[in-house]
């Protein structure tokens, strides 16, 4: 493999986008639509050639310097950076730093590849169908070429430096994308408030990689996290410094991690994601449940090795995650839409992830934690963004995001059902549906680590079967709703079904897929062994009781839920207004920052220090009027002037005489 | 012969253009005249860049090139002594983008346009004069020929509080003017020999080659040209005059100002105040980095509340120029060659704002974002535009602001003291506010409902207006994906600079 394939998945996708945002408007929806699937597909098909020569030949590849790099030295998975353009350098005394951009081809960048590419494909495929008619509907098609770029080159990053380019570059192609009904005020909001939680996120990020690269003075992954070096250089360097009790290199770490929280929406900087589920339906598929919110996961397990020195920082983030799932399993049990509860499902999936990465170390089970972690996004990728492309054609159906305005589907909707049913025991953890096995990995790396998290984690899982099972028969048993008598829902057309029918196809079979064998900590094929005893079957007892409890209290319309939420109501109440995170920080935005902070710089600026400015002006003004009655013009008035001064100077003179 | 120097043609045809424009009549020839002349000036910027990278390629190492030397003032040894390095040129490539995309951006001024282009003329006759020359008492006269034109471009064509923010404006930038002077003098004497003979000198190298000022008569200048430059480079406290100056002035004059005339701020600073008083720079540096801390926050939270859409710009500008006047202050290679991409960066990003708002003034007639929405709806081409130049300005990568920030930020790191790190991570906090800003700005009057049904009528850009934009945008974007030439440019004419300062250490 040469570099014709990596050049071609970054050209394509961008390409399109330029094509699509500066001719788009002259194009027919069909035309764009099918110039949009084509580039995409076209990607796709790269990508899976590339990650298939990657993981499953042994041959090498071809870098852009000549050089022959073979994929796999002594059984270890090698990390291959196809080609490294320098796009800015920086000259300091301490040597140079220069900001590369390049194609790091290693396990997770390929396994990244093949997530990115099908979703994105599915995700095109199905607007199609459910942005029909829509106006800008050529834009749309733009702005998701321009995620699918952005994604891919923040997943091929071979610095942190580029990385942080395309995070950058993610955070706006989903600002467009979430703002896409610009003309509605609701979803301006949330756009805005994504991105600007991200970025608050990313000046965290930022300064963290300011801090790592004074040290290191290099932003390249490789190096970054290979044995011996960047170690020596904090040993050195990083050992004696130490700010509020950390070592820098352990803020250097957490500050990065913070971009990832950001990103993946960990609390407390979560906020925004539920508020992007105003973004269209296969938007929230691709963007805000299967690649962008990743990122940050991504971006913990590509710096694992520099993670693992501080250990302090995986002890953090094991702990944001924790809280952050817990949360937002309770209150996705709460909220009525059900794009909200899919969003809050995701952030604490991604939590699950997350943990999983902050338990990871080479002596437990050989880094277990960091494979599953890696196993789970790839399956959730599948399974969250089946049931978010279900949820598309519900609403698609029924024009309404609430699942009070849904009940009794399944008869209406067969296929919906069905694969919205598959994603549901997917994500459940059910076998032998994929979540079953990346979670069941994910729950030993837990247990091993301690078992503290490992039932804290289980709990969290059983939680995770009872809402989506909630979700499930709310939307498909429950009650039928007498709208549609007038209304009746159906099915979604193909563009829209084939999508669902294929990732839950994939949702059924990923979990046999020997991921330990492709894509590891250190490169080292790893077997997967479930352990039954200790954590499959009571995980597994867990979740199917959770599905009972679901069954028993919403299979049919009953009263059982109320009587549930009314024996702890403020719980119920504070739950299903996610614990008032979005009124503490409108708060502090609103009344502290804009009311508080902002005003009153803008007082004071005009009032003070362009008061002194007007001020001067006001005296200069004053004073020459009050002193002009001198020039009066009057030769009497000067003369009385002439002799007293006359008088005052010989005075003067004589006294300084005598 | 005077005119073989290639350098002088940039103050030859802004004379040329108002000889022209003298003799004009019609409002076509004075359009004729405009386009026609600023586009020479376009081509002679981008003909004297690829010169200048050539002879750089071909290994010449003087510091200026294209030298030339007219004594036209003896008994003080005043010259007219022009040469450029890599930044002065970059400097007159975007003075020439701005002038080219300003003329075509007032195409349609009211009333008097002759005396208008004259105006404007003149002034941009003041800017390139300054870009080029290298003797600090014709490059204070080029500084003041471009101050002027001001007062009356703004009293007269101006909109809003016109009298009050001229004056304000002008007498404030005068005021600096007046430090100014007093610090250009006092280099003067004590300047050392010049290289003909003569017993001071003004010119830049000759100075800085001499280093011959005392410590504690830098301690005296460093203040005094700093902050005489630091006023038009909007420095805190001395940045009350912006906001008015913007807010009133017609459109191309505000993308003139903004874009070309502040960075004669930020350029003086560095080419005057530091490269020839390098002991000074290292050791006062401290208190400005104070004030330009103080500026970048200051700015960005001011631009929060604002309602009207040139003061939010207008604040914007504090806070990014503030930005350049930092960097520069960090005085190290990296942060200073920020300080040029920032000024570059600003320039464009900021006349393409003001040229944005312009036309959508001159369609809304009312500048408040209370009484404007959903613009996007109704002039789509002004609404990408604008996000465009939004993006530019909360440092989206791909565009230029993101380059020059960043270059900024890891240059600045690279101090490693307690009371460098705090005003550094100040200063990067402004990339949050800056995006809460500009979004706001956009959510208001791009997205969402139309506020005011007579909008609905309202056309999109006109020819010469997408032409104007266009320009711009390809630069800002030329800039962001390409920074790397740029960037060795400009880091390679540091190094006078660079080897004057740390000799002063």
């Amino acid at each position: 493999m040469d570099i014709t394939l990596p050049i071609l998945i970054l050209a394509i996708p961008i390409a399109m986008f330029l094509i699509l945002g500066l001719t788009g408007m002259k194009m027919s929806h069909k035309m764009a639509g099918v110039l949009g699937i084509c580039g995409m597909g076209t990607t796709m098909v790269l990508s899976y050639i590339v990650a298939y020569t990657y993981f499953f030949s042994s041959g090498s590849a071809i870098t852009a310097d000549g050089m022959s790099m073979p994929f796999i030295v002594d059984g270890v998975r090698q990390q291959i950076q196809m080609f490294d353009v320098t796009w800015l350098s920086w000259a300091f005394e301490r040597g140079t730093l220069t900001v590369n951009l390049g194609f790091l081809l290693d396990p997770i960048s390929a396994m990244m590849l093949v997530v990115i590419t099908t979703i994105s494909f599915f995700v095109h495929l199905y607007s199609w169908g459910y942005m029909e008619g829509e106006k800008g509907f050529q834009r749309f098609y733009a702005f998701l070429s321009l995620f699918s770029f952005s994604m891919l080159g923040l997943v091929v990053a071979t610095n942190i430096f580029q990385m942080y380019i395309f995070w950058e570059l993610v955070g706006v192609s989903s600002y467009l994308l979430i703002g896409f009904y610009y003309k509605l005020q609701s979803a301006v909001a949330a756009s805005k408030k994504a991105f600007i939680v991200t970025r608050f996120a990313d000046l965290g990020m930022l300064i963290g990689i300011l801090i790592l690269s004074y040290y290191t003075k290099t932003f390249n992954f490789i190096d970054l996290t290979q044995a011996g070096g960047p170690e020596e250089v904090f040993n050195t360097i990083g050992s004696g410094s130490v700010f509020m009790g950390c070592s820098v290199l352990t803020w250097a770490l957490v500050l990065i991690f913070t971009g990832g929280m950001g990103k993946s929406a960990m609390m407390p900087l979560h906020i925004w994601l539920p508020d992007a589920m105003e973004g269209p339906t296969p938007v929230s598929a691709l963007i805000h449940a299967a690649t962008m919110v990743v990122a940050g996961v991504y971006l913990v397990a590509r710096m694992f090795p520099l993670y693992l020195m501080e250990p302090a920082s995986l002890d953090f983030i094991t702990g944001i995650g924790a809280i952050t799932a817990l949360y937002a399993a309770v209150v996705a049990c709460t909220q009525i839409d059900i794009k909200r509860v899919l969003a809050f499902s995701t952030i604490s999936q991604i939590a699950f992830m997350m943990v999983s990465l902050g338990v990871a170390r080479p002596e437990i089970h050989e880094g277990l934690g960091y494979m599953a972690s890696m196993f789970h996004l790839f399956t959730h990728a599948m399974f969250k963004a089946l049931l978010f492309l279900g949820a598309g054609a519900l609403i698609h159906a029924v024009h309404s995001n609430d699942y009070t305005a849904m009940g009794g589907l399944r008869k209406y909707m067969p296929i919906t059902h069905w694969t919205f049913l598959i994603g549901c025991l997917a994500i459940a953890g059910i076998w032998p549906f994929s979540g079953f096995f990346s979670k069941d990995e994910m729950l030993s790396a837990m247990y091993g680590y301690s078992t503290f998290w490992g039932i804290w984690m289980t709990a969290v899982a059983g939680l995770t079967a009872f809402y989506m099972f909630r979700l499930y028969y709310l939307i498909f048993w429950w009650d039928e709703n007498p709208h549609y008598k007038h209304h009746t829902p159906h099915d979604a057309p193909w563009q829209m079904s084939l999508p669902l029918i294929i990732l839950a196809a994939v949702s059924c079979v990923a979990g046999f897929i020997p991921f330990g064998e492709l894509v590891t900590w250190n490169g080292e094929p790893y077997h997967i062994h479930i352990d039954w005893v200790g954590v499959a079957i009571p995980s597994l007892c867990v979740a199917a009781a959770a599905i009972l409890l679901a069954t028993i209290m919403y299979r049919k319309k009953n009263s059982l839920p109320d009587k549930v939420a009314a024996i702890w109501p403020g719980l119920w109440t504070a739950a299903h207004h996610r614990f008032y995170w979005d009124e503490i920080y409108m708060f502090i935005t609103h009344k502290i920052i804009f009311n508080g902070i902002c005003s009153a710089i803008a007082w004071f600026d005009r009032h003070i220090i362009d008061g002194t400015m007007d001020m001067f002006a006001k005296v200069t003004q004053k004073t020459s009027y009050a002193i002009r009655g001198f020039q009066s013009g009057s030769i009497q008035a000067y003369v009385w002037w002439y002799f007293l001064g006359a008088v005052a100077l010989a005075a003067v003179t004589a006294w300084a005489i005598l | 012969m005077i005119l073989s120097n290639i350098l002088i043609w940039f103050v030859i045809i802004p004379m040329l253009m108002l000889a022209g424009l003298a003799v004009c009549r019609k409002m076509n020839q004075i359009r004729a005249v405009m386009v026609v002349l600023s586009t020479a000036l376009l081509v002679l910027a981008g003909y004297v860049c690829v010169s200048f990278l050539e002879l750089r390629a071909a290994g010449v190492q003087d510091e200026m090139l294209f030298q030339g030397h007219w004594t036209w003032y003896a008994p003080l040894n005043i010259k007219l002594s022009v040469g450029v390095d890599g930044i002065s040129v970059l400097m007159l490539m975007l003075s020439a983008i701005i002038v080219f995309a300003g003329t075509f951006a007032s195409w349609k001024i009211d009333p008097l346009p002759r005396n208008f282009f004259l105006w404007f003329a003149l002034l941009s006759m003041g800017v390139f004069g300054f870009f080029i020359t290298i003797d600090i008492f014709t490059m204070f006269m080029f500084y003041e020929v471009a101050l002027i034109p001001m007062y009356l471009l703004i009293g007269v064509w101006g909109t809003g509080r016109k009298e009050y923010s001229a004056m304000k404006l002008t007498l404030m930038l005068m005021g600096g003017s007046a430090f100014l002077m007093l610090g250009l003098l006092g280099i003067y004497w004590h300047s050392g020999p010049g290289a003909d003979g003569a017993a001071h000198t003004w010119n830049i190298l000759e100075i800085a080659r001499n280093n011959s000022i005392s410590t504690g008569w830098q301690y005296f200048l460093f203040p005094m040209t700093f902050v005489g430059f630091g006023v038009l480079g909007a420095m805190f406290p001395f940045h009350t005059w912006s906001p008015d100056g913007h807010a009133c002035a017609p459109t191309a004059v505000s993308m003139l100002h903004a874009g070309v005339l502040m960075k004669l701020g930020g350029y003086g600073c560095f080419r005057i105040a530091i490269y020839l008083l390098p002991q000074a720079a290292n050791d006062l540096a401290w208190i400005f980095i104070v004030l330009t801390g103080i500026s970048i926050v200051y700015g960005a939270f001011s631009a929060c509340v604002q309602t009207d859409l040139k003061y939010i710009n207008a604040y914007s500008s504090v806070s990014h120029c503030g930005m350049v006047l930092f960097a520069i202050l960090m005085l190290n290679t990296t942060a200073m060659t920020g300080a040029i991409l920032q000024m570059l960066s600003h320039g464009l990003m900021t006349a393409l704002f003001f040229a944005l708002i312009g036309m959508i003034y001159g369609r809304t007639h009312t500048r408040d974002i209370r009484k404007m929405g959903g613009l996007m709806q109704i002039m789509p081409y002004l609404g990408v535009c604008y996000m465009i130049a939004g993006f530019a300005s909360l440092g989206l990568p791909g565009l230029s602001g993101f380059v020059a920030e960043m270059t900024i930020f890891f240059g600045s790191f690279e101090h490693a003291d307690m009371f460098h790190r705090v005003f550094v991570i100040a200063a990067t906090c402004s990339i949050v506010i800056t995006a809460v800003y500009i979004l706001r700005v956009v959510g208001k009057l791009l997205l969402g409902k139309v506020q005011d049904e007579h909008h609905r009528q309202l056309t999109d850009a006109t020819w010469w207006e997408r032409l104007s934009t266009v320009t711009l945008i390809v630069c800002i974007t030329a800039i962001g994906c390409f920074p790397n030439w740029i960037n060795e440019t400009i880091q390679q004419s540091f190094i006078p600079i660079m080897k004057n300062l740390t000799a002063a250490i």
